[in-house]
């Protein structure tokens, strides 16, 4: 049985004109209790990879550059 | 990153505490200060900074036994009579004569409490009986506060290594863990004298109802990692019948903080604006009368400010969109609900076992020591009744101390290299397969059946039909799910995890014929309370590979409680005026 892609709206959203992560800032991908930010190889910037997010905000808080905004995610907006 | 690799390497030390939140840096730090010389290894599946149920602080302590507010007599009688009785008072007790100290050691880490004009501690009312409740204004700050200490005293920090079964020696005493890096799927054996387990509670356990698996009331991290390793490892737990069941703002599935808002006048409301239970502070019998005031024709329930002074709304607004769950603001601010205006709607959450609210968990005596020889459990995970945070650090500093002094006694235990070889091909199965279920699937539909067979009120054919479908989904798990890189096979050893505190919660829940603790353990086919019978703990564990149950007795109380006083809990539902 193949896996399928199921896409979702994501509630974690950064900024790229904000974002230093390709000046080696990775704050964010290392405070999110879930893990579930990288940083793109294609765009060298922070995005949600997971879809597994407790809007909990460290990575909103912790962000030098205030690139990252947290989302209610839409199932309970 | 996430690329699975092949590796594993071996660290000795003298404690290992697992779980990085609340309960493992205090009890960390307490193994060093007693202890200076002694190698602690702190391991984290996150990262110390930002883990656990306080990643974002807290805006107070629920249960703070101040000088001058409360007697740590008349705390343990509390918490006797809110848990029917079925509580070992010795844990409560120390519990409550060394919290004040720790509250004085937080404040000279910088987390500061509020006090009142004359300085001292401003201690609010809450519960039903006592007055505990003690306002944080900078509770932001605790994680920051914490990670200074622990850099301070040198201890070990493991980031995103999560545990995955304990190790224990051919005499039966704890020798260390096992653990996997959730970036790389590297192994890490950790041999050790003492093993501190701060793992916090079986959060994702039930599904909320927005069908979000992650949109859960504890943190999300917390998937009764604790509770599996502890089982597996032969440690005893105790009443997991006894659920942690909590009001919430509904959809959020945050906390509604009756706590913070109700002295200053908030409460917890019909659809009609009346008050229907005399006190916010939460035990099953107040989770059992919100329950029925949802069921019936006066529901839902609501969280009532819009009859206080907009400035005091604002007052509470600061409080409770800057700490624990600050994107709460964020959630009323899409629907325009502006406290102010409009009660919000509540509701109550999904299963979970946690001590911090309820009465559930691994079963410790007053030194935080398991029924396994050099394993400790503190905070959520363990069974010291209605915790909270500062539960957690006092307890996790009372294991830390203990272990400080054990470790003097025992040599380094021998590790067993089958049983590791064995763990090894288990965590990895998953990622040797092309083709099969992910673990969401999985996770979903365990946590589906949870709420379908074991959400009270309990009926027995109903969770019998549970543990049939649980049995199922085991057999899926170990036949069929497929991790493709490292995060998901973290995901995938989670849901072993779930499953097994799932079976764990039917198992317990069966076991125990009559009902108790409100909701918690509301049985339909056994609706009264039998103290003849059932005045008694359950323990849980695992002998020869299989679940079993038994009773164990309570021990003799040292705070007496009189007959009148028992059923002080039982009379929460606001009387009719005449």
């Amino acid at each position: 049985m193949p896996l399928a892609f199921s896409p979702t709206t994501v509630p974690v959203v950064v900024d790229d004109a904000k974002c230093i992560a390709e000046k080696g800032c990775t704050v964010c991908v290392d405070v999110c209790p879930l893990d579930v930010l990288r940083i793109s190889e294609e765009t060298g910037k922070a995005y949600m990879k997971y879809d597994e997010c407790w809007y909990c905000m460290p990575c909103e808080a912790d962000c030098p550059t205030g690139a990252v905004t947290v989302n209610i995610p839409y199932l309970l907006r | 990153m996430d690329a699975i690799k092949d590796g594993l390497s071996q660290v000795d030390c003298d404690v290992l505490v697992i779980g990085g939140g609340t309960a493992g840096p205090m009890a960390a730090l307490k193994v060093k200060q007693n202890n200076p010389k002694a190698r602690v290894v702190l391991l984290e599946k996150a990262n110390v900074k930002r883990s656990g149920a306080i990643s974002m602080g807290m805006d107070g302590l629920n249960n703070a036994v101040v000088p001058g507010y409360a007697t740590p007599e008349q705390y343990t009688k509390e918490i006797t009579i809110a848990n029917d009785g079925i509580v070992d008072q010795a844990p409560v007790l120390k519990y409550a004569e060394r919290c004040f100290e720790i509250i004085q050691e937080l404040d000279r880490f910088g987390i500061r409490f509020q006090k009142t004009g004359n300085g001292d501690y401003d201690v609010k009312k809450v519960h039903h009986l006592g007055t505990y409740v003690l306002p944080m204004p900078n509770g932001d700050t605790v994680k920051k506060a914490l990670y200074r200490q622990l850099r301070r005293e040198q201890v070990l920090i493991s980031n995103r290594y999560m545990a995955t079964r304990l190790l224990t020696a051919p005499d039966g005493r704890i020798a260390g863990a096992i653990a996997v890096n959730t970036r790389s799927a590297e192994f890490l054996v950790l041999r050790a004298k003492a093993v501190i387990l701060c793992l916090g509670a079986a959060g994702r356990l039930g599904l909320p109802q927005s069908g979000y698996l992650w949109g859960t009331y504890e943190n999300a991290t917390n998937s009764g990692d604790g509770y599996a390793m502890a089982f597996h490892a032969g440690a005893a737990l105790a009443n997991l019948e006894c659920y942690q069941i909590n009001p919430l703002i509904k959809d959020y599935n945050g906390p509604a903080c009756a706590y913070v808002a109700g002295p200053f006048g908030a409460y917890t409301a019909n659809a009609e604006g009346n008050r229907f239970i005399e006190s916010d502070y939460w035990s099953g019998q107040m989770m059992q009368e919100f329950y029925n005031e949802l069921q019936s024709g006066k529901g839902p329930v609501f969280l009532k400010l819009n009859h206080l002074h907009p400035d005091t709304v604002g007052e509470i607004e600061t409080i409770l969109h800057k700490v624990e769950r600050p994107s709460r603001g964020r959630f009323h601010a899409t629907r325009g609900t502006d406290y102010r205006e409009k009660m919000i709607e509540m509701h109550i959450s999904e299963i979970g076992f946690c001590s911090g609210h309820s009465a559930s968990g691994v079963f410790v005596d007053e030194f935080a020591r398991t029924t396994v020889q050099g394993l400790y459990a503190a905070g959520d995970m363990a069974n010291v009744p209605h915790n909270y945070m500062l539960g957690a650090f006092t307890n996790g500093a009372v294991a830390g101390e203990h272990a400080a002094s054990y470790i003097g006694e025992v040599d380094l235990p021998e590790i067993d290299a089958e049983f590791i070889a064995k763990e090894r091909a288990r965590v990895l199965a998953p990622t040797k397969r092309e083709d099969g279920i992910p673990p969401n699937q999985l996770e979903y539909k365990t946590r589906r059946f949870v709420n379908d067979y074991l959400q009270p009120p309990k009926v027995t054919a109903r969770m019998k039909i549970g543990q049939q479908r649980f049995a199922e989904i085991r057999e899926d798990l170990d036949t069929a799910m497929v991790a493709r890189d490292s995060h998901e096979l973290m995901r995938a050893l989670e849901i072993a995890s779930i499953l097994d505190c799932a079976d764990m919660a039917a198992h317990a829940s069966l076991f125990r014929t009559e009902s108790r603790w409100g909701l918690y353990h509301n049985r339909v086919e056994y609706p009264e309370k039998d103290d003849e019978n059932w005045f008694c703990h359950t323990l849980l564990r695992k002998k020869d590979g299989r679940m079993v149950s038994e009773k164990q007795p309570i021990a003799p109380y040292s705070v007496p409680i009189e007959d009148e006083e028992r059923g002080a809990y039982d009379q929460l539902r606001v009387r009719k005026q005449a």
